[in-house]
């Protein structure tokens, strides 16, 4: 295990913001957030009032993003996605990583049988493509932004548990685990006290390389129309209604694909980041 | 004297890839309340194994282990977990046997933890006592294991193995990752340790003259069994069984008034999934009669010329009556 | 010893991104001689055996200073083109960790035979043959059937008589082999180190035995050398060494050793632990652990003291 491993969290904050790429991305996310959370205060108009302005106006000074069909305000319909995208993106990662984390964790540390088994199962779950088990499992649950969350967390425990399950592997191999066997730990605290700790640097690299594919996976089913439901503002529930004027309104499609894209890829920079001061084998002369 | 621990024909068997690897092959011996029992042979021996069945970290396939005098070769989980009150462990590895993330003092106060022993105060007043009996500084119980040498690192492993007061310490080859200059000092505490607490230990090591200079009595080993047993000035003075004697003429050594005349053995320990039949060692050994292909000889009292007799397995020494199967 | 040194070093300092690990280190070597360098892990010998094969990565590591004379002809000067001439053709080299410096995907009858072909010239056929006798030479038994073999396959003191083999395979007159059995067992540490024993009368090679055991040394070398933090402190005729120890660092590890005590008393001890490279003060560097101190020991550096006996220290063991 490298040193960066066990850095504490306000070194691992100044390593991280060290990096140029990583450090834009992180002003992009805080302005992304810092919109999402203050979205009602920020917002010059309802964002689901109709006919605020005419419909399909182009931008202008009164309404920076342009108008939508039915005449509400873009910008103020963008701040109140981010709140939407980013909430479920954040909640379809929270079920991934603890499900595949514990998953993954238990059956490697339990061995045998348990881990063939188990094994066995995340290889079905992986056979599938994600979004199509997740428009399966939305089939079953029925429509919505919660409900596209739990699906896209769903089909995205099979990848975590795995990397999980043979991080713990190696682990397991370690003497200590031994020597908390013998001084007679039980296999909780084992789990809890010794696994779990060694386990987070990889689980918040999983957990930030993922949030960005869990956005775009939300907003693909919204798109689609699995998720977000009319008259819900969220990101690619907007992206899908503005597809049919792309021709003569691109302003409805363009904005809402730019949040998306700078959410993304500013996930992607500081999950990026991260994943290279916490692996044990980057190198320590960065 | 009575007996700590007493072993009895352990097996331990592992599957692997088809085949099955006999890492310990029908191990028995007896070790006294504050006694040093060395366990010495070359990888692939058993020898490691043995000390984990022992501490059931590896279960066994057959055989007994008894420990003051109860059996617990099957105990259950939870009475397991009791009984290694009284048995630690301390491994070669001093940079993977403390987990990285726990400062040293939640490394040395666990096992009072988890045995639901004191409370705040004099926990931390024990880790304290530790800290000060291995010979470490008291700040010591703030930092992470990362910031020690290889030596300190193995004085916490020490501590956090002797806070429960056990009366049976295994050390896993203690010292075979340190320094020559570093390995002295390690030693040197295992012993002072040994007589301060009254500790029984099972000594394991690949290095004879770190076996010599701490063990009452020494089991030399070849692949998963004893071939000779016996107390040290024995071994060391009048080796008994051909491998032994081998084993001990390769050791190098600067003082050339200690060098033995060497005897090269032809070949390497073989493969355990595939032991030979007959003695384990008659494959390598220059003296191997037709007998040793065949028949596997006990380890068995038997009289030694010009020496004490002991128990050793070997064809080449007559006599004795059989205590193994 | 000739008066020609087959291998001279010559105050070799050596710097890992910018902090030295390596201090005017100087010792030679004869035609057919056995040296052995010894020290505990961080005293630089790996870094020098590495300097002599210009096999140091750089960066970090560079020679700062000296020269390394092999033949004649200075190691530091040479470009890469004449250095893998001479490296696997007039020097041979193998390493502690055979399963690590072996290749896994090449059988190793090719990777005894690349030297071959590389340096000697040698057709297929004609490689194999030679192949084959060399394995039969590091006593690999029925050795045409094992050339087809994968290192996986073969056990570690097996993977060792390997690399013994292609470190041999174009006759070299210098061997230089780092912790050759320190990964093996002591049985296995007596077949080797005989037949390197052996192979060095047979092929007239000279041998650099770099190791931290002092017992092989002693047994091994004519003549050693000690290293201690970056620096050579002592070098001597083995057995003068080893009978009597002047360095005090040589003195103090070798009384440490279990092997020169009687069984369960109390070892001597070498209190604190070697400095890191930034922290080594301009003294002897030895002299914050050690019981003989001076006070001149701190502060001025002893200078290396001539041939038989050589050694850096103010108040030697008589």
């Amino acid at each position: 295990m490298s040193t960066a491993a066990i850095l504490p969290p306000r070194r691992l904050i100044a390593r991280t913001l060290g990096a140029p790429g990583a450090m834009a991305g992180s002003v992009i996310l805080v302005v992304l957030v810092i919109g999402a959370v203050f979205a009602s205060l920020l917002s010059p108009y309802d964002p689901n009032a109709t006919r605020v302005c005419p419909r399909l106006a182009a931008p202008s000074l009164a309404h920076l993003f342009g108008c939508d069909l039915f005449g509400r305000d873009i910008f103020s319909r963008i701040l109140h996605g981010a709140q939407l995208s980013l909430a479920v993106g954040l909640l379809t990662v929270a079920i991934s990583l603890v499900a595949g984390t514990i998953f993954g964790m238990v059956i490697a540390f339990l061995g045998g049988r348990i881990d063939r088994i188990g094994v066995r199962m995340l290889d079905v779950m992986l056979g599938f493509p994600a979004i199509v088990l997740a428009i399966l499992i939305v089939a079953v649950l029925g429509v919505g932004a919660f409900n596209a969350a739990l699906a896209v967390g769903i089909s995205g425990i099979p990848r975590i548990a795995r990397v999980v399950r043979s991080a713990t592997l190696t682990l397991v191999g370690r003497e200590f685990v031994d020597s908390a066997r013998a001084v007679g730990a039980g296999q909780t605290r084992i789990l809890r006290r010794h696994l779990l700790p060694n386990l987070m640097p990889i689980v918040i690299v999983l957990g930030s390389l993922d949030l960005g594919t869990a956005i775009l996976s939300t907003a693909t089913l919204s798109f689609l129309g699995l998720g977000a439901q009319p008259p819900q503002a969220e990101w690619g529930a907007m992206l899908s209604a503005g597809r049919e004027f792309m021709r003569y309104a691109p302003w409805t499609m363009i904005f809402p694909g730019l949040a998306l894209f700078l959410a993304v890829m500013s996930v992607n920079l500081v999950g990026d980041r991260l994943s290279h001061i916490l692996d044990p084998r980057a190198s320590k002369h960065d | 004297m009575s007996a700590l621990l007493e072993v009895t024909d352990l097996k331990t068997h592992y599957a692997s890839g088809g085949t099955t690897i006999r890492a310990l092959d029908g191990v028995s011996f007896t070790l006294a309340e504050g006694e040093v029992l060395g366990i010495v042979g070359e990888s692939g021996c058993g020898k490691s194994t043995l000390g984990r069945t022992i501490l059931r970290l590896v279960e066994p396939t057959s055989g007994s282990i008894r420990f003051q005098g109860e059996d617990i070769t099957r105990l259950g989980r939870r009475a397991m977990i009791q009984r290694r009150r009284q048995m630690q462990v301390v491994f070669q590895d001093p940079f993977g046997s403390l987990n990285p993330r726990h400062r040293v003092g939640e490394i040395v106060v666990e096992p009072l933890e988890v045995h639901g022993i004191g409370d705040r105060r004099s926990r931390a007043a024990r880790v304290a006592e530790l800290l000060a009996l291995v010979g470490l500084p008291a700040d010591a119980a703030g930092r992470y294991p990362h910031e020690f040498s290889g030596g300190q690192r193995q004085r916490i492993a020490i501590a956090r193995a002797l806070v429960l007061e056990p009366k049976l310490l295994i050390a896993d080859e203690p010292v075979s990752a340190l320094d020559v200059s570093i390995q002295s000092q390690i030693i040197n505490l295992l012993a002072e340790l040994r007589v301060r607490l009254g500790l029984a230990m099972l000594f394991i090591s690949h290095d004879l003259s770190v076996i010599r200079h701490v063990s009452d009595r020494i089991a030399v080993m070849y692949l998963g069994r004893i071939v000779e047993i016996a107390t040290t000035a024995e071994i060391f003075d009048n080796p008994a069984h051909p491998y032994t004697r081998a084993l001990l003429s390769a050791v190098p050594h600067t003082d050339p008034a200690r060098r033995r005349e060497r005897i090269l053995l032809p070949g390497e320990m073989p493969d355990p999934a595939h032991p030979p039949g007959g003695c384990a060692f008659h494959t390598r050994c220059h003296h191997a009669l037709p007998r040793c292909a065949v028949e596997r000889p006990l380890l068995t009292l038997r009289p030694i010329d010009g020496g004490a007799a002991r128990e050793v397995a070997c064809h080449l020494i007559e006599g004795g009556k059989g205590r193994d199967v | 010893m000739t008066d020609a040194p087959l291998l001279a070093v010559e105050g070799l300092s050596v710097a890992m991104g910018g902090v030295p690990v390596l201090e005017d280190v100087s010792f030679s070597i004869a035609p057919g001689e056995t040296l052995g360098l010894v020290g505990e892990s961080g005293c630089g010998k790996s870094v020098t055996a590495l300097s002599i094969m210009r096999l140091l990565p750089d960066p970090p590591g560079r020679i700062t200073a000296g020269r390394i004379l092999f033949d004649g002809v200075d190691m530091t000067s040479l470009d890469i083109k004449a250095l893998r001439a001479i490296r696997g053709d007039r020097i041979g080299m193998i390493f502690q960790e055979p399963m690590t410096s072996l290749n896994p995907v090449f059988t190793i009858g090719d990777q005894i035979g690349e030297s071959l072909i590389v340096h000697r010239g040698l057709s297929g056929a004609a490689a194999r043959a030679e192949t084959a006798r060399l394995l039969d030479l590091v006593g690999i038994p029925a050795a045409k059937k094992q050339l087809g073999r994968y290192p996986h396959e073969l056990s570690g003191g097996q993977r060792q008589r390997v690399m013994i083999a292609i470190a041999l395979a174009c006759s070299p007159r210098l061997l230089i082999a780092d912790e050759p059995t320190t990964a093996l067992d002591v049985t296995v540490q007596a077949q080797i180190l005989d037949l390197i024993g052996r192979l060095r009368v047979e092929f007239g090679m000279a041998v650099l035995l770099i190791t931290h055991d002092l017992g092989v040394v002693a047994e091994f070398c004519d003549r050693v050398a000690v290293m201690y933090a970056g620096r050579l402190v002592e070098e001597a005729p083995s057995a003068r060494l080893f009978a009597n120890p002047r360095h005090r660092y040589t003195e103090a590890l070798l009384h440490t050793m279990p092997a020169a005590n009687p069984p369960g008393r109390k070892l001597p001890s070498i209190s604190g632990a070697v400095p890191a490279p930034a922290d080594r003060g301009a003294g002897c560097i030895f002299a914050p652990r050690c019981g003989f101190a001076l006070p001149r020991c701190a502060s001025e550096l002893p200078p290396l003291t001539d041939p038989p006996h050589r050694l850096r220290c103010w108040n030697p063991a008589a």
